[in-house]
């Protein structure tokens, strides 16, 4: 299966510098449909008005969370299927457990590299 | 009565099992005297040693509660309060704010440098690529330094909030015996090396480089 590169991406987090870097390592992978919101009721409005075939979420953000914002994406009939990888500084087992049980398709933490988001976007999306 | 019974003399409790062994015979008007008289005496007795007891044990409860005020009105709690706290977090949140800035100009350059290498040659745009690549990976230092001075500034105020718990639950004596530090005034005289040891300043309590300048040009 190839992987559609020009798919819409959903990145989300509170700090404006980890868009940018996001943006820019998906852009220099391919990816270059992306768009950004800062917090995960702002990512939710976005999905429900149109399909991302990808969702990269912080955890640690107000007023709804990153793991709150996966419930809600796995709870929903129409977005339930959305590959989600979280991105964060929470690196503690039970906190990769919880996503897990959330339904993340896979996890990243901060600070991470090049390599690192290539080798797990394609674990997610298969091999590009 | 537990307490006098538990320490009750052993002249009285002869008396009094001898009283119960008897007592199936009537007592007369003299043992009973004898035996209220002495459990009355036995309980003055211990009354008294154990109220000198719980006396002691109050009076030491005092002493205790009177040094603890004295060490946390030594700390201060006012100026941890109205001085220390706000000072340190808004000292972090200026770290945040001028690492944030820091991080957005190195990313806007970061950017224009990789738009540049696409008109570059090979190998020179993919080595290009790559160390802007490595730019922009060590960039995440600011998402994560930000995240625990967050923490930090967060613990700071919890420490704050407790110490105030505290010196509101032990009363005015604590303010009271807060004293301010004597203010030192710019010029007076009273200046030492460490006074000058304040480190960098907050923006809005800086003077900027022309200021600064003027300053240098009245003592020429």
């Amino acid at each position: 299966m190839s992987v559609e590169k020009s798919m819409p991406v959903l990145i989300v987090d509170d700090y404006k510098t980890m868009l940018r870097i996001i943006r820019n390592l998906l852009k220099q992978l391919g990816f270059e449909n992306v768009e950004e919101a800062t917090d995960g009721s702002a990512a939710l409005r976005k999905m429900r008005e149109r399909g991302f075939g990808l969702v990269i979420s912080d955890w640690n953000m107000e007023p709804m969370t990153g793991l709150q914002l996966l419930r809600e994406v796995r709870a929903d009939g129409q977005l339930r299927d959305t590959p989600f990888i979280m991105i964060t500084a929470e690196s503690k087992k039970e906190n990769v457990v919880a996503a897990k049980e959330a339904g993340v398709s896979n996890y990243i933490v901060k600070p991470f590299n090049a390599a690192t988001l290539k080798t797990k976007l394609e674990a997610v999306l298969g091999a590009f | 009565m537990t307490a006098s019974t538990a320490v009750a003399s052993p002249d009285l409790r002869q008396q009094v099992q001898a009283a119960l062994s008897e007592s199936q015979m009537p007592l007369t008007d003299a043992d009973v005297a004898r035996i209220v008289t002495e459990i009355v005496r036995n309980t003055d007795v211990e009354l008294t040693q154990l109220d000198l007891k719980v006396f002691q044990e109050i009076d030491s409860l005092a002493k205790y509660i009177q040094a603890a005020k004295a060490e946390i009105a030594a700390i201060r709690p006012d100026e941890i309060r109205d001085d220390f706290v706000p000072s340190a977090t808004d000292e972090l949140d200026a770290v945040v704010a001028a690492t944030e800035e820091a991080t957005g100009t190195i990313l806007d350059n970061a950017e224009k440098v990789m738009e540049a290498a696409g008109e570059l040659e090979e190998p020179t745009q993919s080595n290009l690529i790559e160390m802007v690549t490595a730019i922009f990976e060590a960039c995440n230092f600011q998402d994560i330094t930000g995240q625990r001075i967050t923490k930090v500034v967060t613990t700071l105020k919890h420490i704050d909030e407790r110490i105030q718990a505290l010196a509101s639950i032990l009363g005015d004596e604590v303010d009271r015996a807060t004293v301010p530090d004597a203010v030192v005034e710019v010029g007076s005289g009273k200046l030492d090396d460490e006074d000058l040891l304040n480190g960098p300043q907050l923006p809005n309590s800086a003077i900027d480089q022309d200021e600064i300048d003027k300053l240098m040009a009245e003592f020429d």
